[in-house]
């Protein structure tokens, strides 16, 4: 199932609302990084609330996402990591190092908001 | 087919997200936690994903198992692929042909309680993995 991608001032957020195949994965890994081209965002939201399995793969993709969208200049945030699905990752060894992440959609809209108030002052 | 066991051809990455659901289904009829039955979701996405990347095909089984009066459920993952010459240099974390992460076969025996792995070359690996309800 396809993530959809909104556009919410110079942000980008894609809200995760089914279980990702592989496919779906990597289709939002191209998909984040046209949409940041495009429209010059300077920041991305992976809202993963709904992600009910997080595995090597999705942790994978998500990392290369995040590291991606900074070589463009711009900022990504997971939030919404349920808890179960980060103490699985961390059993697994799992970790999403040098990724900002928050607790939710709110969350992650004031840690890039602070983010682009201090890089403008 | 009875309803504590599910078996899921595995030919593609649909059918990984097929067999995790069903994982969840059967766990959380077991009474599972739900922090249990994500890991055991997330244990068969490896194994279906590890199907997938070394086999090309296989079969995801899970059942409800009984032992000394505890209630499990067992995970069964098995490919006619070309098999694992080395065992336990795929059991190392960080160790990958598949140009992953090489946490797919230790990161499932560190979600679960048993692990067990037999691979036999040019004709398949079969890991079977249980985790027992608190």
């Amino acid at each position: 199932m396809e993530v959809p991608i909104l556009k919410q001032g110079g942000y980008l957020i894609a809200t995760v609302q089914a279980a990702l195949t592989d496919a779906d994965l990597l289709q939002l890994r191209r998909a984040l990084i046209e949409r940041v081209v495009q429209m010059r965002s300077h920041g991305v939201i992976l809202d993963l609330t709904a992600l009910d399995v997080m595995d090597s793969f999705a942790s994978r993709t998500m990392n290369e996402i995040a590291h991606m969208i900074r070589l463009r200049g711009a900022e990504t945030v997971i939030v919404g990591i349920q808890p179960d699905v980060a103490f699985t990752m961390v059993q697994l060894g799992l970790t999403l190092e040098g990724v900002a992440t928050a607790l939710d959609l709110e969350e992650g809209l004031k840690y890039l908001n602070q983010k682009f108030k201090t890089a403008r002052n | 087919m009875a309803a504590n066991e599910a078996h899921v051809g595995i030919k593609s990455d649909t059918d990984i997200v097929t067999a995790r659901s069903q994982g969840r289904m059967l766990a959380t009829g077991l009474g599972f936690s739900s922090g249990d039955t994500t890991l055991i979701a997330t244990a068969i996405s490896e194994l279906g994903r590890n199907i997938l990347s070394y086999a090309g095909q296989g079969e995801i089984s899970i059942s409800a198992v009984d032992g000394c009066g505890r209630c499990g459920i067992l995970i069964i993952a098995s490919d006619k692929g070309p098999g694992i010459p080395d065992v336990q240099q795929a059991l190392r974390d960080g160790f990958s042909t598949s140009g992953g992460l090489g946490l797919g076969l230790p990161g499932v025996r560190r979600l679960m309680d048993e692990f067990e792995i037999t691979s036999v070359p040019k004709r398949g690996t079969t890991v079977k993995a249980k985790k027992w309800k608190l």
